[in-house]
């Protein structure tokens, strides 16, 4: 921004960030179980996370650095469209509140780590099972890629990366050195790494947030002012369609932005991955209540794309807006921890989703189909080399190609995940759909959803089928998926086609920890 | 373990728990009955302010599901204690 580094910021931001590592390699023996090589000691914790470390957890995890920079981005650059996280963050709760409980039940009586898992002994389907581990894998890819792009714009702004004129080791070793030293914790700590940095970070986060939505106001003018000029701007930028509230037209574009991404957001294997490292169902429940406190705290940042328009902050990337408005209006120490914490929001969710994927890799995909006769050891083994895999995998990706194109991707990911909806909550509660149906479903809405996608260029919304009316494409898409799903039901039992065999009974669905088959965890899945 | 037998009192209570938790899910769908600017609070546009609010409008009824859930299974365990 201003050309050189300034140092201060520089130092303080190497400090957090030598802090979490340290803290990210003694979490392998943070709450070590007594058998640390399984997937349900790496890959879940221990299954033992209680309502405090949970909470830090789970919002570590769902409060991503790309929400950091991309939500004040949209604010930033006049997209009516921009504050529907916050609709979507209410949503969310009391949705997991109603069918969390019952997945974490199931999974525990018969040690399912991953929602395929679930699926394969729910339907005894094994291309159902696949199908939702490699869309959780494919969605999951371009997320951990936009973790990095939240790392990079932090450091482009403190001026260390140099610009377009750097050399390829100049610009690309300090992401790639931070990215080295998060994969090697991942690795010997598993979720404890994260886990563990997840209070620094979400304490970093809030102390920067609060201060900023107290001081920056108070410097200028208060909250009418940043509104008026906010508006003031966007009616005077003469570019249509950008503004703080919006118009009629786009009521439904709004609304199903926000009820896709709730629907969406406990489909992905890192938000599943959280849940399951719990110690009880309560845990989960007292969570769906304390949760919102971080989507207060996330409207409040949104809002601090219109602050950084009264500041004056003129970049060409809205993506650039928040860093450029810590730099210009704090001290460099302050700027520095700011820097700090939305690297660090980036390192949490980064190592829970690469995780994620890993488990489903190991369990859905590898163990299924490769190398069925694997044990404990041999699938915590495959999870950790698969983990690196993964990252390394997701680094290749933003330095090789175009960052629009990870951005689009993650877009996609989004309409592909809710997809997997209907095969992972409808069982929840009834074995009614037929497995030939969910799969028929889930195709159905994966072919739509990408397909009006690239029609659209990649913007998350477009017209609704025999409407005129704009709406999320993924819900769109999830709305055909249930059609196609109740449709193809109905034949294949008319049809008698096979059903697949059920391993679980009603009473899973209940269970909560002390109960018979819940603790100790079951030997074998 | 099996589901408690429940009597009238626990289906209700999960049954009001149930639509404390669909109000925070519907209501903020409905984006024609807060896009406007007026009335402001503090210098936010209604716009922002009310759907700020909602967010702890939501989070107390889901304390108050919480609660009525518990309660239910809290008796339900009692019982089966008693039987």
């Amino acid at each position: 921004m201003s050309g050189g580094i300034d140092w201060v910021a520089l130092g303080v931001f190497l400090f957090f960030f030598a802090l979490v590592t340290v803290l990210g390699f003694i979490a392998a023996r943070w709450r070590a179980g007594p058998n640390l090589h399984s997937l349900n000691e790496w890959g879940l914790g221990g299954r033992g996370f209680g309502t405090f470390i949970a909470w830090f957890l789970i919002g570590g995890d769902l409060y991503t650095a790309y929400t950091f920079i991309a939500v004040p981005a949209l604010l930033y650059a006049g997209n009516t469209m921009g504050f529907f996280a916050v609709p979507y963050t209410i949503l969310v709760y009391p949705m997991i509140f109603i069918f969390l409980p019952r997945l974490w039940s199931v999974s525990h009586r018969h040690g399912y780590v991953t929602t395929a898992d679930f699926v394969l002994g729910r339907y005894g389907s094994r291309s159902l099972s696949l199908a939702v581990a490699l869309t959780g894998i494919v969605a999951t890819m371009p997320y951990i890629a936009l973790q990095l792009i939240g790392i990079q714009v932090v450091l482009e702004t403190m001026g260390i990366g140099g610009g377009a004129d750097a050399s390829f080791l100049e610009r690309d070793l300090p992401l790639f050195v931070a990215f080295a030293v998060l994969a090697a914790y991942t690795y010997s700590s598993g979720l404890r790494a994260p886990a563990l940095i997840a209070f620094v970070k979400d304490t970093l986060i809030y102390v920067v947030i609060l201060v900023a939505v107290i001081y920056l106001p108070l410097k200028l003018g208060g909250w009418g002012a940043i509104f008026d000029v906010a508006q003031q701007t966007f009616d005077g930028s003469g570019t249509p369609g950008t503004g703080t509230v919006p118009p009629e037209s786009l009521h439904w574009a709004y609304a199903s932005l926000a009820l896709g991404s709730a629907l969406a957001l406990f489909m992905y294997p890192h938000s599943v991955t959280g849940a399951l490292s719990t110690r009880s169902r309560n845990v989960l429940r007292r969570n769906a209540a304390l949760l919102p406190a971080y989507s207060f705290l996330l409207g409040l940042l949104a809002l601090l794309g219109f602050v950084a328009i009264a500041a004056g902050i003129s970049v060409d990337n809205p993506q650039l807006a928040i860093p450029a408005l810590f730099e210009q209006e704090f001290p460099g120490w302050f700027a520095g921890t700011a820097f700090a914490a939305i690297a660090i929001g980036a390192l949490v969710p980064a190592a829970i989703m690469s995780i994620a994927a890993a488990n489903l890799w190991t369990r859905n995909v590898y163990k299924a189909f490769v190398k069925p006769d694997m044990t404990h050891a041999d699938e915590a083994r495959q999870a950790k080399l698969m983990s690196l895999l993964v990252k390394f995998g997701a680094l290749a990706f933003v330095l090789g190609l175009p960052t629009e194109f990870a951005i689009n991707l993650q877009l996609l990911g989004g309409a592909w995940i809710l997809q997997t909806f209907p095969s992972i909550v409808f069982p929840l509660y009834t074995r009614w759909f037929h497995r030939g149906g969910l799969f028929g479903g889930w195709l159905a809405g994966i072919v739509y959803g990408t397909w009006t996608a690239w029609q659209v260029n990649f913007s998350a919304v477009a017209e609704v089928p025999f409407t005129d009316t704009v709406g999320y494409i993924a819900l769109t898409a999830f709305v055909i998926n249930v059609a196609v799903a109740v449709l193809l039901t109905v034949a294949l039992r008319a049809a008698k086609v096979a059903e697949g065999e059920d391993k679980t009974v009603p009473e899973d669905y209940h269970a909560d920890a002390g109960d018979e088959g819940v603790k100790p965890l079951p030997a074998a899945a | 373990m099996t589901e408690p037998l429940r009597s009238r009192a626990d289906s209700l209570a999960r049954w009001i728990a149930g639509v404390l938790l669909l109000i925070p899910i519907v209501v903020p769908l409905l984006v024609g009955t807060y896009d406007r600017n007026e009335p402001e609070f503090a210098g936010f546009p209604f716009y922002y302010w009310y759907q700020l609010l909602w967010i702890f409008i939501g989070a107390v009824l889901t304390v108050i599901a919480y609660r009525l859930i518990n309660r239910t299974k809290r008796q339900g365990r009692r019982r089966d204690q008693q039987r």
